[in-house]
């Protein structure tokens, strides 16, 4: 199982600064990959954007998107961004896309909430349709195109993923949350007659450091995700917050078949970077 | 101060007030109940460890006085056809209700819990004055119904009828009866709650209920009939009835539990199905949470969402196995035919809780008679009986099993993945020894993938196919070593990919169109698989007779391959799929326009193959069961083709669902497909081959001994990695 770490790219706090540092930093530690989330009424830095730069601050380190909403956004120039990125950076993105539980993000997109999924099935068409297009360019520098991960927790969503994506990333959870959607989305695979196996990425959420940090990251979880309601202290109660628990996180997604594990900070100090570092070098 | 109207004293109302009263005792809690202290409804509750060590945590006076009350068992009786199959192992605790409630209202009122019997709620807007509300007032709840656009409560009505008495008989277990007479099947479901009395409901279908004439019956006449029905299991014992009266069980939901200051509890929020009676256990638990979320938080709205937020999930999940058990108890006439040691096996493992290993564990003597009874006379005709001659027995999925002329040394079949790498149609040297080395896996029947009976009948241009020569002879070279280096036998699986053809190797998705080298496609109707797949040509006459030609030559050379067996796809929207459903199939003459003619096409298949195909040797066809779409096939439809296909002289059903068209809803539950492999094979009337990406012995033996399937394809890579 491979491991990155979160860009705090939705954090409030998090300047131009930090974000560079930060992605620099990360890949001269023991991180695979940086990896961003995506909302728009929300202090948060637009995802794909936030890979560009961390893309021109590093040169080897992967980059993923966990995800992004992709229905929110033209197929078109969607494309046109990730292949971009893609070849811009050397080929080192990784493009997870859902289609969220945002209502306000949608409004503010003026994109139709109720279609959100057959919006993201014909997305996920079209976006190897302009990459084979012979008039659109650049190519992906991945041959092919970047691999594509699709996100979320209904049938309808492992199906997506065998369907027409490369493999499935897990919301968050703990580790037995995600063995349970692993067993769809290789239960989807097999039903769909695709080669080989889908890659399974997860993630999760980390603070390090003393109580109040370990407030910080909850209080952020509780704001972040107030939309879901009542979940939202679910969520904020899974914050992992000691060396401990994030070591046997870990190895709970190891041993449930993630390929690549990415923990995402709650608190924007570049401290939390180093001691993840720290933890899990 | 905090003042609690609660409405309703059931148990999970009077525990609630006790509980609430115990960790605040400044807090102001009346209870509210219609009938007298001493009148109660209903006989015996049934409670398992679990909860009772929650009661212990949450209050120890009542536990104590709850546990010394109980009636403890750990059997289970099944009598059918008046034969006997007990199961040990299970633990049970049940006490008389009104023995509970006696309980309970001591401690509410040494607790100063005010207890206002014979009170009715009239202004609900009064009793709101206080802090917190809870409805306790069971499943007609009046409050839930006042505030229905808030809670958005979903009543399910039950199709059996059932009827509720106590008997002074003594029940030592846990007791299901099933009687047939001439008005039909009636189930009973009887177990003890005190040293003398015992809890006895009578169930049967609502056709029954109406021959037995127990419409028109009152409370003495339909006491009298089940008396006399049950007069052996009864030995000269009574039944009593207390407003006994015929019912349909409603299952209660709501979409909220809260609304400001009322919350539901206990029935008015949740109901689940009697046979897995857990009413007044539920409605505790709840009682237990709602008390816990108001010590957690101070403020009363923050404490209902988690009260809702902890229970919601459990009960959902308890309201599932709760259908399940229903459907199977109103369903339950399917599995008449079925030996009682059978019977009582698929009637235990009928929720998906309880596995062939759990039973295992609780009644190794159970299990072993079921393995021993398997390996004598589990093959599909019912009419064998064990003489349990075998003393040792493996478990029903290392049985064999003969299809026609072919010995199948066990119930596993191992689907070949394809890796979509042929050439023309013939499989590589390495994709042949690849499928060779994983039929040492020890699976006793190894399947290929969808192989082609034409050029144009393939997926994609990696797919392989049997339509020349050198086919026969790279598949032979395959069959050929597998029978010569494991026991397992060889079945080729025959497709024609219809509309769903012409389309990339799925290396990178599915169903996407060829840029190059593309070829024409036929379907029943020009529809299209999706906006972006080519528009295929609607057959004509003569294409109908090519394509019978077409797999019947198919046949013939799979048997100069060697193949054992035939399997046949007419599953998942390929090209004699896409004539069995409705979505796909939209044509006006004789092919199309009802459940009959869409299978002309699949039948006329059927009968090319089968004539071309030695009589010795089985053919197994795959079907959807459902199509998982809106005006799609169903498990009805399916049921149809099954018993057409199975008078055209089919073995055997493959069961699968879904990929009729990109709007189908798939359902990732391994239970889903075994459920309708179960229905396909035991209303049907022809033995099964499950599907439905089962990873363990486990579901194996599961559906196996259960007589839920005959084989069952396993994915091994999941049950070597894990």
């Amino acid at each position: 199982m491979e491991l990155g770490v979160g860009l705090p790219n939705t954090l409030a706090g998090a300047t131009s600064d930090l974000m560079l540092s930060w992605a620099r930093q990360a890949e001269a530690g023991p991180f695979a990959s940086v990896g961003v989330f995506d909302r728009l009424l929300y202090h948060s830095f637009d995802p794909l954007i936030a890979l560009a730069a961390a893309a021109g601050a590093t040169t080897r380190i992967q980059l993923a998107t966990m995800i992004v909403i992709g229905p929110l956004r033209n197929d078109a120039l969607l494309a046109k961004q990730a292949a971009s990125l893609d070849a811009l950076s050397g080929g080192r993105l990784t493009l997870g896309l859902a289609i969220g539980a945002r209502r306000d993000d949608y409004a503010a997109a003026g994109v139709e909430y109720a279609a959100r999924g057959r919006r993201l099935d014909e997305q996920l068409a079209a976006l190897r349709a302009y990459w084979e297009d012979e008039r659109f360019g650049p190519r992906p520098a991945q041959p092919g195109r970047p691999p594509i991960l699709v996100g979320g927790l209904n049938d309808s969503a492992f199906a997506r993923a065998a369907r027409a994506a490369d493999g499935y990333v897990h919301g968050g959870g703990p580790p037995k949350a995600f063995a349970g959607a692993a067993a769809k989305a290789r239960a989807a695979w097999v039903d769909a007659g695709r080669t080989g196996r889908p890659k399974l990425w997860g993630q999760g959420y980390y603070a390090l450091g003393d109580e109040a940090d370990a407030a910080a990251g909850r209080a952020y979880l509780l704001d972040y995700y107030s939309f879901t309601g009542p979940f939202a202290e679910r969520i904020a109660a899974g914050l992992l917050t000691t060396p401990q628990a994030i070591v046997q996180f870990a190895r709970g997604y190891a041993e449930a078949g993630c390929d690549h594990l990415i923990l995402f900070p709650t608190v924007a100090r570049f401290d939390q970077l180093e001691r993840l570092a720290e933890v899990v070098g | 101060m905090t003042s609690v109207n609660i409405l309703g004293g059931g148990p999970g109302g009077l525990y609630a007030a006790l509980l609430l009263k115990k960790a605040h005792p400044a807090w102001e809690i009346a209870v509210l109940e219609r009938n007298p202290a001493g009148a109660t409804y209903g006989w015996g509750v049934v409670f398992s460890d679990q909860t009772l060590a929650a009661f212990r945590e949450a209050d120890y006076r009542t536990f104590t006085e709850i546990t010394e009350s109980f009636v403890t068992w750990e059997a289970i009786d099944i009598f059918v056809r008046d034969q006997l199959a007990r199961c040990e192992g299970h633990r049970f605790a049940g006490l008389a209700r009104r023995r509970l409630l006696n309980i309970l209202q001591r401690r509410c009122a040494d607790l100063d819990v005010a207890l206002r019997f014979e009170t009715e709620v009239g202004d609900l807007a009064a009793l709101r004055q206080a802090d917190l509300v809870i409805a306790a007032d069971g499943g007609n709840s009046k409050t839930r119904a006042a505030y229905a656009e808030h809670f958005q409560p979903r009543l399910a009505e039950g199709r059996t009828r059932f009827i509720w008495f106590g008997t002074n008989r003594l029940f030592d277990s846990f007791t299901f009866i099933f009687r047939e007479n001439q008005h039909g099947l009636f189930t009973v479901h009887a177990y003890p709650f005190d040293g003398g009395t015992g809890t006895f409901i009578a169930e049967c279908a609502d056709e029954t209920w109406r021959r037995a004439g127990l419409d028109q019956a009152d409370e003495a006449a339909s006491l009298s009939y089940c008396e006399s029905l049950f007069a052996d299991h009864l030995r000269g014992r009574k039944l009593m009835s207390n407003y006994s009266r015929w019912l349909r069980f409603t299952t209660v939901r709501n979409e909220r539990w809260s609304h400001e200051n009322v919350v539901l509890l206990g029935d008015a929020a949740h109901t689940a199905h009697f046979s897995i009676g857990s009413g007044t256990k539920l409605a505790m638990e709840d009682a237990i949470a709602l008390a816990q979320a108001c010590e957690q938080h101070d403020l009363i709205g923050a404490a209902l969402k988690q009260y809702e937020l902890a229970r919601k999930p459990k009960v959902e999940a308890l309201q599932r196995a709760a259908a399940d058990s229903q459907d199977y108890f109103e369903h339950v006439a399917r599995y008449r035919g079925f030996e009682p040691i059978q019977f009582a096996f698929h009637l235990l493992t009928r929720s998906g809780r309880i596995s062939y290993d759990n039973l295992r564990q609780r009644d190794p003597h159970f299990v072993s008679t079921v393995d021993r009874w398997f390996a004598e006379a589990g093959t599909f005709e019912r009419s064998n009986v064990a003489t349990f001659e075998r003393f040792l027995a493996p478990p029903a999925m290392w049985t064999p099993l003969v299809l026609r002329g072919a010995l199948l040394p066990n119930r596993v079949v191992l689907a070949a993945r394809p890796p979509y790498t042929a050439e023309h149609g013939a499989i590589t040297h390495s994709y042949a020894d690849q499928l060779v080395r994983r039929a040492h896996g020890g699976a006793g029947l190894v399947l290929t993938e969808p192989v082609a009976v034409s050029a144009s009948g393939r997926i994609t241009p990696g797919c392989a196919g049997i339509y020349c020569p050198e086919h026969i002879d790279a598949w032979a070279h395959v069959v050929a070593a597998i029978h010569a280096q494991t026991p397992a036998i060889v079945a080729l699986q025959l497709s024609h990919a219809g509309r769903r053809g012409a389309t990339r190797p799925r290396t990178y998705g599915v169903d996407i169109p060829l840029r190059e080298g593309t070829w024409a496609l036929i379907a029943p109707s020009g529809v299209p698989y999706s906006s972006r797949n080519q528009t295929p040509r609607a057959m004509e006459c003569a294409d109908m007779e090519h394509i019978c030609d077409l797999f019947a030559q198919a046949a013939h050379m799979a048997d100069q391959a060697g193949f054992d067996m035939l399997m046949l796809n007419m599953a998942h929207g390929y090209l004699l799929g896409s004539f069995l459903s409705p979505l796909t199939n939209v044509r006006e003459d004789d092919y199309g326009r009802s459940p009959e003619r869409r299978m002309r096409l699949p039948l006329e298949v059927f009968d090319a193959v089968r004539a071309a195909w030695p009589t010795q040797k089985s053919i197994v066809v795959a079907i959807n069961a459902s199509d998982w779409a809106r005006a799609g096939a169903d498990i009805s439809d399916a049921i149809g083709v099954a018993q057409a296909l199975k008078a055209h002289g089919c073995d055997m059903i493959a069961v699968y669902a879904g990929q009729t068209t990109t709007r189908s809803r798939p359902i990732y539950d391994p239970g889903e497909l075994a459920q309708y492999s179960d229905m396909v094979r035991n209303e049907g009337g022809l033995p099964t081959l499950a599907t439905g990406y089962l990873t363990t012995s486990d579901q194996v033996n599961t559906l196996i001994a259960g007589g839920r399937a005959d084989l069952c394809i396993i994915h091994p890579s999941d049950l070597f990695e894990h």
